[in-house]
């Protein structure tokens, strides 16, 4: 530990990536706003992610292992996060998610950086698992551990985090040894509480009525011409205007004319795949793959198992992030307001992928160190 | 190194493994989904795009314009402005009603109805709140645009009609097509649409309306029109222009001739059967329809007991009086059932079927006539002549030969809505009251009074076409119009002979209308005073002006084969036709043949026609051109303008 890592042992490859599909992302908010009264936002975006390559760099020197030390105390900030931003958060749409961090005058997504701290937590938990198997009381606690930040995110109300938090947890229990029959039994579980969102009568006592209505609008988006049905239809339409090879650069007509909604943030794929077609979405999703397979080669190149879970906890996060994000966009998902990660518009959400990058990059740096 | 850290740092290699294959999986599941939506659906989904963005907007075809006989224009189109509020953000709209209210003169209260009416229109659909703007509405939105960011202005033309009424009647006016209307178009009109409801302009709506274009736009998704990025546009097909008969300077002198009093005028050439003049007073000024007429004005406009939007040269149907004895002196003379050398005595009054009948000198209190020939009879239109020689030529003589020259049916003209008048017969009250006629009945009848009606336009048709020896031309509104009905009823040479001459005596040789000689012409006529009601019943109502007699007149020129004929009646004058509607009929004549004779246009017209402002202008000075002087006329400026027919005289 006292010999720092070289930079010729940080993944070039997977910066290589990442500023691709940042550009990807800048190109397309500067497509989808330029003109109209939010231009300029490309330049926002492209500060965000100078400060986002900073922190990237500046975590990746901390050896994750001391990360994991504090595991238990950034929980407890984390936890103590969420509470004081359901007391004294900022509202904005309708959902109080954001706390006023003074002195920068920028507002920070809390629930963002507990993903992070959950991602730092859940490995620390599974690399402390004994066995090469998982019992039923270890699944457990890794269930009590991330669900009391889960049911405070729901609070605030915020689906989309809240639901990024089970892939975490499936993915770990995963590589940690989760047991078929458990897998089996937790899968069921799934499905049926997935189906009691669907079904009418059971979701009315568990969701709030907006989440109902994307509910309803995604299952008749023709009932809905004007709500969030209509985003849906809008973006479906958008995408399959835009052909095999797209209307080009600033010629999509449904993101310049304003019926994609949010076409800087969320639905930046619908506008991307309008005015670059099949073969830009080809290019997109292309490098998502390539950034989270190369996650995955990370994982399988690390120094130990709690490396592993921090990287593959990146990796489920954002895998989560893009398969419903996109599934979103052609419309296969009902809205959820999760971000497209690197290509959306967004301060918090950019912030926490280059932190989390940084955490993969951390544990790389350090596979052949003692 | 931390004491939580397992020492076993074997990782789970083939677990791994499986992530990346769920990984490549999950992407080409999406790109799948990709696939779909943009290569297999994609000419769906570029159809519904272009749903979006594209908003057909119809482009009003004008109106085809109205002109005189000689190319003036009566009827033609002017630019306006609708204000229009948009409703997109309804916040904004709150937040400026109080200011729009101010601005734009409207009340609050006002505002909040429309606001509330439309309410379950679609949100980008605007909706107008003034439909004419003044140039100071203009004002107000242009210098508002960016602080009043809801207000927007569309062009719309609106047709302009000369002012107070001029030509009215028979010009008609235009209003939102009624569903029945939109049923019977065959889908050429829509809801909203402005078309003829009256008059020519419903008459002709069909030549005048055109066919609207449309323009293909692009809008936003709030539907707002992006100006910058037009589409195509189909251009609208302008209406076509029509040629009226009417003769702007014989027109003019009979509306003023008219003047205030209530009644109307009908001037015909009966060689052609074209309408040279037609006014019915009073008269509304429809330039005051062509904006928007509220549901309660029109009510109040249809139960005005002055009957403003009657036409009475069409519409009223009243006795003819005394103008009826040249039927029968004409069918006295073609039958011969009473010779010519008939006469009886007038003391001023008879007794028929046991009651008493007076002459018209009896209540004027003037000379009875004494002994009576027919020529006498209709030079002084003597009651007691016509009393005796109804009954002696029998009520199927007299209606048979009403009915030839016309009465009891509609002449056919190019307007809607015209009456039939009312010819009575034994027939008639066998169908209609199951009874038989009485011979008394007969005896009213002779002098024109009874059951008989006619309107202006009737009697000018019949002594036009009496006075033209039986033929009878359908009249109509167009110059030079092809196809022009006629019907003859031949009458001998000796019949038309004596009876213009005893028309051209009425007024020549010292008859009821003495007083209307015109130097140089023949002037003939008939003069008619009709009563509403029976004299001794009137004087019990106290002389209450409704029951005041009406006038009628109905001149020509020459004495044979007339060129012009003119009907004037003038309702409630308490005068004799002579006084009352003479010399409204003595002024076309003459106005039509000093324009004749000088071969010179627009003499009445004496105030030089105003140079019109250019056009980018006429917006502002919209007030003024509809309170401009009647002369206000410009000449029909291009040979290119499309004209329903050829004006072929003009030209020459």
């Amino acid at each position: 530990m006292k010999d720092a890592p070289g930079t010729r042992d940080y993944d070039w490859w997977l910066l290589a990536i990442l500023a691709t599909i940042c550009a990807l992302g800048v190109i397309e908010i500067y497509s989808a706003t330029h003109g109209s009264s939010l231009s300029g936002m490309h330049l926002k975006q492209v500060r965000w992610l100078a400060i986002g390559f900073v922190l990237m760099f500046a975590l990746s020197r901390v050896d994750y292992h001391l990360i994991l030390d504090q595991a238990p105390l950034l929980y407890l900030l984390s936890i103590a996060a969420l509470v004081a931003v359901l007391a004294v958060g900022h509202t904005r749409f309708g959902a109080k998610r954001w706390i006023n961090i003074p002195g920068i005058g920028e507002l920070l997504q809390v629930s963002e950086l507990v993903k992070l701290v959950i991602i730092i937590v859940l490995a620390r938990f599974f690399a402390e698992v004994r066995s090469d198997e998982l019992d039923l009381r270890d699944l457990i606690k890794a269930g009590l551990l991330v669900g009391f930040p889960l049911v405070l995110i729901l609070k605030q109300p915020d689906l989309g985090t809240a639901l990024v938090l089970m892939p975490m947890v499936a993915v770990g229990a995963f590589l940690a040894g989760l047991k078929w029959q458990h897998a089996a039994v937790f899968s069921l579980a799934g499905i049926l509480l997935v189906g009691a969102v669907f079904y009418p009568p059971v979701s009315r006592h568990i969701l709030k009525p907006y989440q109902r209505e994307r509910i309803t609008s995604f299952l008749h988006p023709e009932e809905d011409a004007k709500g969030s049905g209509y985003q849906l239809l809008q973006s479906k339409i958008a995408v399959g205007s835009g052909g095999f090879w797209g209307k080009g650069f600033g010629n999509g007509t449904q993101n310049q004319l304003g019926y994609i909604p949010v076409r800087y943030s969320d639905f930046i794929m619908s506008a991307w795949a309008e005015e670059q077609g099949f073969k830009g979405v080809l290019l997109a999703l292309g490098l998502y793959m390539a950034l989270l397979l190369r996650l995955v080669q990370n994982a399988q190149r690390a120094k130990d198992r709690a490396g592993m879970f921090l990287v593959m906890g990146v990796a489920a996060a954002l895998g989560f992030h893009v398969l419903v994000n996109v599934a979103m966009v052609i419309g296969a998902m009902p809205v959820t307001g999760i971000p497209l990660p690197l290509m959306s518009y967004g301060g918090s959400a950019t912030l926490f992928v280059f932190l989390a990058i940084g955490l993969v990059m951390n544990v790389r740096l350090r596979r052949f160190v003692n | 190194m931390s004491y939580w850290f397992r020492n076993d740092n074997r990782l789970p290699q083939a677990r791994l493994a499986v992530a990346s294959y769920v990984i490549v999986g999950m992407i080409g599941v999406l790109l799948l989904g990709f696939w779909k939506l943009q290569v297999i659906d994609s000419d769906k989904y570029a159809t519904l795009a272009e749903r979006n963005r594209v908003r057909e907007i119809p482009i009003i075809a004008p109106r085809g314009r109205m002109l005189d006989r000689d190319g003036r224009v009566l009827v033609d189109n002017r630019p306006s402005f609708s204000v229009l509020l948009l409703r997109d953000d309804m916040a904004q709209v709150e937040k400026h009603l109080g200011a729009i209210s101010d601005g734009l003169g409207i009340s609050l209260d006002d505002l909040k109805d429309q606001l509330n009416s439309a309410k379950d229109l679609p949100k980008f659909q605007p909706i107008i709140i003034k439909p004419e703007a003044s140039p100071e509405d203009v004002a107000y939105i242009e210098s508002h645009r960016s602080d009043i960011p809801v207000l927007e202005m569309i062009s719309v033309s609106r047709r302009r009609y000369l002012p107070d009424g001029f030509l009215s009647h028979a010009v008609g006016y235009v209003g939102e097509v009624s569903e029945q209307q939109i049923e019977a178009s065959n889908g050429k009109l829509r809801p909203g649409d402005f078309a003829g409801k009256f008059g020519l302009e419903r008459q002709y709506n069909d030549i005048l309306m055109g066919t609207d274009g449309k323009r293909r736009v692009v809008v936003n998704s709030v539907g707002k029109e992006m100006k910058d990025m037009r589409l195509s546009e189909q251009e609208a097909i302008p209406g076509k222009q029509i040629q009226l008969s009417i003769d702007f300077d014989l027109q003019q002198v009979a509306e003023q001739s008219l003047g205030a009093r209530p009644g109307a005028v009908v001037a015909l050439d009966p060689r052609t059967g074209e309408v040279l003049a037609m006014a019915s007073h009073p008269a509304l000024d429809p330039n005051d329809f062509a904006i928007r007429v509220s549901a309660a004005e029109w009510k109040k406009l249809n139960e005005d007991p002055e009957k403003p939007l009657l036409n009475r040269a069409i519409q009223a149907q009243l006795a003819p009086g005394s103008v009826f004895k040249i039927v029968m002196a004409t069918a006295m003379y073609e039958t011969k059932a009473v010779p010519e050398s008939f006469s009886v005595f007038c003391p001023g009054y008879g007794t028929f079927y046991g009651r008493q009948f007076k002459c018209w000198v009896y209540w004027s209190h003037k000379p009875a006539h004494g002994t009576v020939d027919i020529h006498k009879a209709v030079n002084q239109s003597c009651d007691i002549f016509f009393y005796t020689l109804g009954p002696r030529l029998g009520i199927d003589r007299i209606s048979y030969f009403a009915s030839k020259f016309g009465l009891g049916r509609r002449t056919g003209i190019d307007l809607p809505s015209e009456e039939t008048g009312l010819m009575p017969s034994e027939e008639w009250v066998q169908r209609v009251f199951h009874r038989k006629w009485y011979p008394g009945e007969t005896v009213s009848v002779a002098i024109g009074q009874g059951a008989v009606t006619s309107t202006p336009l009737q009697l000018a048709h019949l002594i036009g076409g009496i006075a033209s020896g039986g033929v009878f031309l359908q009249p109509h509104m167009l110059k030079d119009a092809p196809n022009v009905g006629e019907e003859k009823f031949p009458l001998s040479d000796s019949t038309v002979e004596k009876i213009t001459d005893d028309m051209y005596g009425v007024i020549n040789k010292g008859g009821t209308g003495a007083a209307l000689k015109l130097q140089d012409i023949e002037f003939s006529g008939k003069s008619g005073t009709a009563q509403v009601i029976g004299y001794t019943t009137r004087d019990r109502f106290a002389k209450q002006k409704k029951f005041l007699d009406n006038a009628w007149f109905v001149g020509y020129a020459p004495r044979r084969n007339p060129e012009i004929v003119v009907s004037v009646l003038v309702q409630e004058s308490g005068k004799h036709g002579g006084e009352a509607a003479g010399p409204v009929a003595r002024d076309i004549i003459k106005a039509y043949y000093d324009k004749k004779n000088k071969k010179t246009q627009g003499q009445y017209t004496t105030q030089t026609r105003p140079t019109e402002p250019p056009p980018e202008h006429k917006t502002k000075t919209t007030r003024a051109a509809v309170t401009a002087p009647r002369v206000a006329l410009k000449t029909e400026d291009t040979a290119s303008a499309a004209t329903a027919r050829p004006v072929s005289e003009r030209e020459r």
